[in-house]
């Protein structure tokens, strides 16, 4: 229930805004991030973006939600 | 606040964990998350068998007792209601063998699936002769969107969208659990996305009010190694004190936009948890001036009314009482494809991550 999934913003439109991962893109919202911009990473949470992520430590997180999905495969 | 290994590899945090002396160790999580994480990496295998990681009260579907489930299904068969929720609640079983909404759906009534709070509020907007009531489950992470869907659908002037709300809040329901006198656990592995809301602080009441270890951690494997290891040094060293592990993410006040906005729209209520029953104040509960968006204001509904017996563990389960695997029903009657009991239904929930990953 609580799993979330870092994205990058890349459109914003006041509170709207569209995050990306690998290419697929999914609507979500920025209300409880103070002063959102494009190309900043944020954990998602139910369309809702929780909190900011750096991009080192969000790129690492991608790379290992990659390896879940790639060993799945 | 201790300092993580961030460059040890698995095998040393192992290696260090198994030169700890600790004679027996149990340790919680209270996250559905870190359950099928748990699970997925097979790491209750790899630690000392002295060492044994439960599953606490961390998965919402799964506290949510049979009777709302029921009064969920009642609503459902009423004219023009339409029934938003997200997926992991369309399979739980009422009371009623064989009983889900996914079975309502089947028969007619209208049962939609959502992704996010606002598609429900988006489903209102498309059907204003119908009633589209979003069924609120989650924790402290969920409820901030919860509380922007009532925000929307006010802007919007919605007449026909209201909240189901099952918010349930996990610092009283680890205080109850702390309170029972056959509660053995030494440690908590606190939830990470919880904590991202409310802060790692809040869980600083553990070592302080109750002397037991809490680390706020993260959910791949790494994290959840480096976290247990932690809390056995704790132990090790008789010290329990609250760490975060989930710095990435978790700021010790947390997110202050996000604990607004609940405090905006909800105020605690109390609330019944499937297996612990009434919690006083565990509960979130829109505020008087939204009451036209509460689904139990609109439709007359009663929640948390008492539970009737069942061979179901499911409440043995998840206070870290009863194993999965002994229970009577576990991978025998119920099974991931037939569940009888909400730990079995979502995938999150103890009992289906124990099944699907056969920790036996």
């Amino acid at each position: 229930m609580c799993l979330a999934v870092p994205l990058k913003i890349v459109e914003l439109h006041g509170a709207d805004a569209v995050a990306e991962w690998e290419g697929v893109r999914r609507k979500i919202r920025v209300d409880f991030i103070p002063d959102p911009q494009v190309g900043q990473y944020v954990i998602v949470h139910a369309g809702f973006a929780i909190e900011r992520l750096d991009e080192k430590q969000a790129l690492a997180d991608q790379q290992a939600f990659s390896e879940v999905e790639n060993a799945l495969l | 606040m201790p300092c993580f290994e961030r460059d040890w590899t698995a095998e040393q945090v192992l290696d260090a964990i198994r030169a700890l002396p600790i004679e027996k160790a149990n340790l919680m999580e209270v996250c559905g998350t870190h359950t099928v994480s748990i699970a997925r990496s097979g790491i209750k295998r790899m630690l000392p068998k002295n060492v044994q990681l439960l599953s606490g009260p961390g998965c919402p579907v799964c506290v949510t007792p049979t009777s709302d489930i029921d009064t969920i299904l009642d609503l459902a068969l009423e004219k023009d209601v339409i029934i938003a929720t997200y997926g992991d609640v369309l399979r739980v079983p009422g009371s009623r063998h064989g009983d889900s909404l996914r079975r309502r759906g089947s028969e007619g009534a209208r049962v939609k699936m959502v992704y996010s709070p606002l598609d429900a509020v988006s489903l209102a907007e498309k059907f204003p002769d119908k009633q589209v009531v979003f069924l609120g489950v989650g924790f402290e992470t969920t409820a901030p969107g919860t509380a922007i869907a009532v925000k929307q659908a006010q802007a919007k002037g919605l007449k026909n969208f209201t909240v189901l709300s099952l918010l349930k809040t996990v610092k009283p329901a680890l205080e109850t659990l702390m309170a029972q006198p056959d509660f053995a656990v030494d440690g908590f592995l606190c939830p990470g996305h919880v904590a991202v809301i409310t802060g790692a602080e809040h869980f600083r009441f553990l070592p302080e009010k109750y002397h037991r270890g809490a680390v706020v951690a993260g959910f791949e494997p790494m994290d959840i190694l480096l976290s247990v290891y932690h809390l056995l040094r704790q132990l090790a060293e008789g010290k329990p004190t609250l760490g975060n592990e989930y710095t990435r993410a978790v700021a010790p006040k947390g997110n202050p936009l996000a604990q607004q906005t609940v405090e905006r729209y909800f105020t605690p209520c109390d609330a019944v948890w499937r297996g612990m029953g009434e919690i006083p104040q565990s509960g979130l509960q829109l505020r008087e001036a939204y009451r036209q968006f509460d689904a139990v204001a609109r439709f007359g509904l009663e929640l948390g009314k008492p539970e009737k017996p069942s061979a179901c563990q499911c409440g043995q389960v998840i206070t870290g009482k009863c194993p999965p695997q002994e229970c009577p029903l576990f991978g025998k009657v119920c099974v991931p494809e037939n569940p009888v009991g909400p730990c079995m239904v979502s995938g999150e929930g103890a009992c289906a991550a124990a099944y699907q990953y056969q920790e036996v």
